[in-house]
This record gives C-alpha cells, sequence and structure tokens, in this order.
C-alpha cells in the first residue's frame, strides 16, 4: 500500500562534547542545557574531583578552608545538568570525522566541541626541575601534595613574580615553612604594580614570615636520590630546602588542537564568538586567545570570571546561537601579602618582568600595557589607590588594601565614563584626585538612575 | 559609665537591624570561604553565584563573611533608616 503519511522521525540530539571540566567547561554545559534540553552533553576531565574553585586552592593551601570546601556545586545541581562526566584525557581531535579519541582509545563523537583545557605552569629549563619536591599550583592535587610534603619539610623556596608565586609561598608560610621568596629583579611584579605598591606587598609578606631575596635566581635545583635537597642561585649561595615553588608563567594547553592543525599562537585563536578555524569547534577560558573587536587583537588571560563568560558564550553559540563574547575590561581582586588588592584595565610599569615568562593565574596581559595616562596617587596607612588618566576616560586604577572605594573607581574605568572638565580638575589637583573622582562616580550612578526613573 | 555601655549596644543592635549586605559577583571566586564562615550556615556562596541577595531571614548581619571574604565581593551597608 502506498500513498500513507509518514510521520517526521524526531530530530536526533545533538551531541555536545566539552573537553576539561573547569570553570569554562562547566559554564559552557550549564548554557548548552538551558538553551537544548534534549542535548547529549559529554565533559571529558581529567581530574578525579567534582568540579571545584581552582583560586579557592591558595586558601585551602593557606588552611582557611577545608578540602570539602572547594567544591561549590552540589551533587544534585551538577546532576541537573544531565551531563554524562567521562573521566579520561582527550589525546587526538579528528575535526573531518568530528570525533575525540581518549588515552584509552575510546572514542567520543560530537556535533560541537568546546576546549577548555586550560593552562598549566610552566617549569624553567634548568638541571633539577624535574626533581621530587618541585612542585606548581594548577590543581587540586598539587595543593594536596604541597601539602603532604609541607608535613615533612623544613624549609622551602619560591620563584616567580605575581599572584601564584605569592599563593603559594603563604600557603607555606601558614603551613609553618621557613619559606624564603626569590626575586629576580629589585621588586615584587615589576611589571603590573609600582615602587610603592610593591614595597607594600612586600611588607606584608615579610609580616607573614616570608623571607625575601632581592636580585635572587636558582641556577640549579640540587637533588639526592630524586629529592630536593637545596637550590643554588646565581650569586653562587646554596640554600636547603625540601620544596622549590616555581610559578614563573602558564602555557596554554593546546596539543589537541595544534596537533587537528587548528590556529593557535600563544593559545588556541578564536573569533569573537569562541569559534575556532575549524568548523564546530569552539575554545574558551585560559586555552583560548580571543579576539576583542574592541582592540582588534587576541587576548590571553587568566581570570575565574572571564573563563566562565566566555564558557557561557561558547555554549550559546555552539548550540547556534550568535553570541559574541564582549571581553570588557579586565578586572581582578586578590588578597596578596595580607592586603586586598584590586587590579583593573591598563596599568601597565613598561619593561620586563624577569620573574615571569608568561602571565600567571589570576592575570590579564591587558594589565601590562601603558596607555597614554599620568598616575596620580593617594595613601592612607597601608592602603593605596592608583588612578591612571587617559584623555577621556580613567584607563586603570589598582585600589590595594581599603576597599571602599574600589567598587566606584572600578565602575568608572570598566565602563569608560567619560572625565570632560573634570581631567583638568585633576591635572590641577593631584592630591585631592579620589575624592573628586569618587564625588563625581557618585554623580553619574545617581544621573543614570534618575534617567530610568 | 553604664549609659556609654547601653549607647554602644544601642548601636551595636542598629547596626544588625539596619545593615544589608551587598555583592559584586564579578569578583568572587567561589571559594566559599564566606559560607564556611557563616555562624548560622548559610550558603553565602550559593547567594552570590545565583545573584540574590542575601536577605535570608536567619542572616544576622554579623558581618563574618564580609570580614572573611579574600576579594571583597560583599559589603556591609545600612540602609537609612526613619529616626
Amino acid at each position: 500500500m502506498t500513498g500513507g503519511r509518514v510521520l517526521p522521525s524526531a530530530p536526533r540530539p545533538q551531541r555536545y562534547v566539552i573537553v576539561g571540566a573547569g570553570i569554562a567547561g562547566l559554564s559552557a554545559a550549564s548554557s548548552i542545557r538551558s538553551a537544548d534540553p534534549q542535548a547529549q552533553l559529554t565533559l571529558v576531565g581529567d581530574e578525579r574531583h567534582p568540579p571545584y574553585s581552582r583560586p579557592g586552592l591558595a586558601y585551602f593551601l593557606a588552611n582557611e578552608i577545608p578540602q570539602g570546601q572547594l567544591f561549590p556545586w552540589s551533587s544534585a545541581e551538577l546532576r541537573g545538568l544531565k551531563v554524562a562526566f567521562v573521566s579520561g584525557r582527550a589525546v587526538r581531535l579528528d575535526t573531518a570525522g568530528r570525533n575525540l579519541t581518549l588515552s584509552d582509545g575510546r572514542t567520543v563523537v560530537y556535533d560541537a566541541l568546546l576546549l577548555a583545557t586550560g593552562a598549566p605552569a610552566v617549569l624553567p629549563d634548568i638541571p633539577g626541575a624535574q626533581l621530587r619536591g618541585v612542585v606548581t599550583l594548577d590543581r587540586l592535587d598539587d595543593a594536596a601534595h604541597i601539602l603532604s610534603l609541607a608535613k615533612r619539610a623544613r624549609r622551602a623556596v619560591v620563584i616567580g613574580g605575581g599572584i601564584t608565586a605569592v599563593e603559594i609561598a603563604e600557603g607555606l608560610a601558614a603551613r609553618g615553612v621557613e619559606t624564603h621568596y626569590f626575586m629576580r629583579k629589585d621588586r615584587f611584579w615589576s611589571q603590573v604594580l609600582d615602587p610603592e605598591e610593591s614595597r607594600l606587598v612586600e611588607r606584608g609578606m615579610v609580616r607573614h614570615g616570608i623571607r625575601l631575596h632581592h636580585n635572587t635566581n636558582v641556577v640549579r635545583v640540587l637533588g639526592k636520590r630524586e629529592r630536593v635537597k637545596g637550590v643554588l642561585t646565581d650569586n653562587g649561595d646554596s640554600i636547603q630546602c625540601e620544596i622549590v615553588g616555581f610559578a614563573i608563567g602558564i602555557r596554554p594547553r593546546m596539543e589537541l588542537a595544534a596537533g587537528a592543525g587548528l590556529s593557535v599562537d600563544r593559545g588556541i585563536l578564536t573569533d569573537e564568538f569562541l569559534r575556532t578555524s575549524a568548523a564546530g569547534v569552539f575554545a574558551a577560558g585560559d586555552v583560548a586567545q580571543v579576539f576583542d573587536p574592541a582592540t582588534g587583537k587576541h587576548t590571553l588571560d587568566s581570570l575565574w570570571w572571564m573563563a566562565e563568560d566566555q564558557g557561557r558564550a561558547a555554549g550559546v553559540n555552539m548550540v547556534g546561537g550568535a553570541s559574541p563574547y564582549l571581553r570588557g575590561i579586565p578586572l581582578n581582586v586578590t588578597r596578596i601579602g595580607g592586603l586586598i588588592v584590586t587590579i583593573v584595565g591598563h596599568v601597565g610599569q613598561g619593561g620586563d618582568d624577569a620573574d615571569l615568562v608568561s602571565i600567571v593565574h589570576g592575570d590579564s596581559e591587558t594589565w601590562r600595557e601603558s596607555l597614554d595616562s599620568f598616575a596620580v596617587h593617594s595613601r592612607e596607612h597601608d592602603s593605596r589607590i592608583r588612578l591612571l588618566v587617559g584623555e577621556e576616560f580613567l584607563v586603570g586604577a589598582v585600589i590595594l588594601g581599603d576597599q571602599t572605594l574600589s567598587r566606584p573607581l572600578t565602575e568608572l574605568v570598566r565602563n569608560r565614563v567619560p572625565l570632560g572638565r573634570l581631567r583638568q580638575q585633576l591635572m590641577r589637583a593631584p592630591e585631592t584626585a579620589v575624592k573628586i573622582l569618587v564625588d563625581y562616580g557618585q554623580k553619574q550612578v545617581l544621573q543614570s538612575m534618575q534617567a530610568l526613573a | 559609665m553604664l549609659a556609654q555601655l547601653f549607647d554602644q549596644e544601642i548601636r551595636r543592635r542598629k547596626a544588625l537591624a539596619t545593615g544589608v549586605i551587598r555583592i559584586e559577583r564579578i569578583r568572587c571566586v567561589q571559594c566559599g570561604i564566606c559560607s564556611y564562615s557563616c555562624p548560622v550556615g548559610l550558603d553565602v556562596r550559593r547567594l552570590v553565584r545565583e545573584a540574590s541577595p542575601i536577605s535570608h531571614s536567619n542572616c544576622l548581619t554579623c558581618g563574618q563573611c564580609v570580614a572573611r571574604c579574600p576579594r571583597g565581593v560583599l559589603s556591609l551597608e545600612s540602609i537609612p533608616t526613619i529616626e
């Protein structure tokens, strides 16, 4: 019999695969699930823990929270995402066949794929860097390893710049290990902080019991029976220690992408929709070097909220949406040397930073850049504010210590609030700059509220 | 002396009664120190994640989460009251 109507079969659910279970991957999973309740969603991760707060590792190391506190999502919330968690390491990507091969030989087929493989810390190319007792801080297992070493260690040496090095040093000091912190130059994080800011942070580190060594570099890690026994410095001194921590930079994990012929530079290159050069393949988080239409450049960031935003945008685009990732002005807040520090916008000090080979976790390339601007400062006890006043806007700010003014000032920078005639006033009376700007910011907020009302 | 103590207590209670905890989500990295330090066991971290106001009836506005947050996500602000 012919002529009967053929009922259209239900379309096959789309298969979405995410590699990397960090915040970018998880945020993408959540955004895909909201957009497509029928989607077949697979998350491939090579860690044995449920998703956790990577920045929180610093506070776990410093004994401010127990390990169990690091997991923000309850198992019910994770179940609600209806994600198949696959434990494994992806080793090969076939973009023509749209499949992924895992190290145990399993194959996962996708319609759309997200690479959110992160960026682990690099080790320096010096003798002894592979010895047991040399540590970095990327993952929960790294933090647990550092803690197990710290139980028996008497002394540690930490090398690097930026936030992660301080986190390792403060963690070890809090666990009762005599901690020595090496800086290659004469001050801390010279590309981002100005001399006074470096001094305040260093003073805080000393207060936490950390011993600082300026103009000092490690040329060899000394060992005995495969274990760290000390370090040899470029001054010819040797210090005995059982732990050596490195935080000299991170390197996006892009072997999978490069092996598949995707366009890569310092990270996996994407357009503003987080699309890589291969059809159906997206990248987000620390591994992605994302095109920013505002600057015309591809930039690397290693910031939690940016990774979360990128994951969300990538998820929307994977299900067929068109959501550009609007990068905005990078901001991070962290605690170093016991002081809360907010860094926003272009605050660069120029020159190179001998302590770092690339950015570290919690860092942005933008901060190193300096735009045409002049700096004004305000100082009170242990707190300090530095504002970078550009032609039309505030282009950056560093707020160290008391954070009362942090919110209005970061809003002025991030919303590019025009300064207008205020700029002249700031140039004439830089000592009152902060007060002038805060009053101005409040007035702006008030005006915008009135406009809405 | 007694009057001074009494006055101090009034100010403290007023701060507790009129305080409100403001959040700035962009600063948050979900470390959970806030939830860990909450004396009444509120999951402050989840409220921040969901951008929900921290207005739970059990909240004492004691300020522990504000003081312990290493990233300045939370701030204790007072709401204007009629005297």
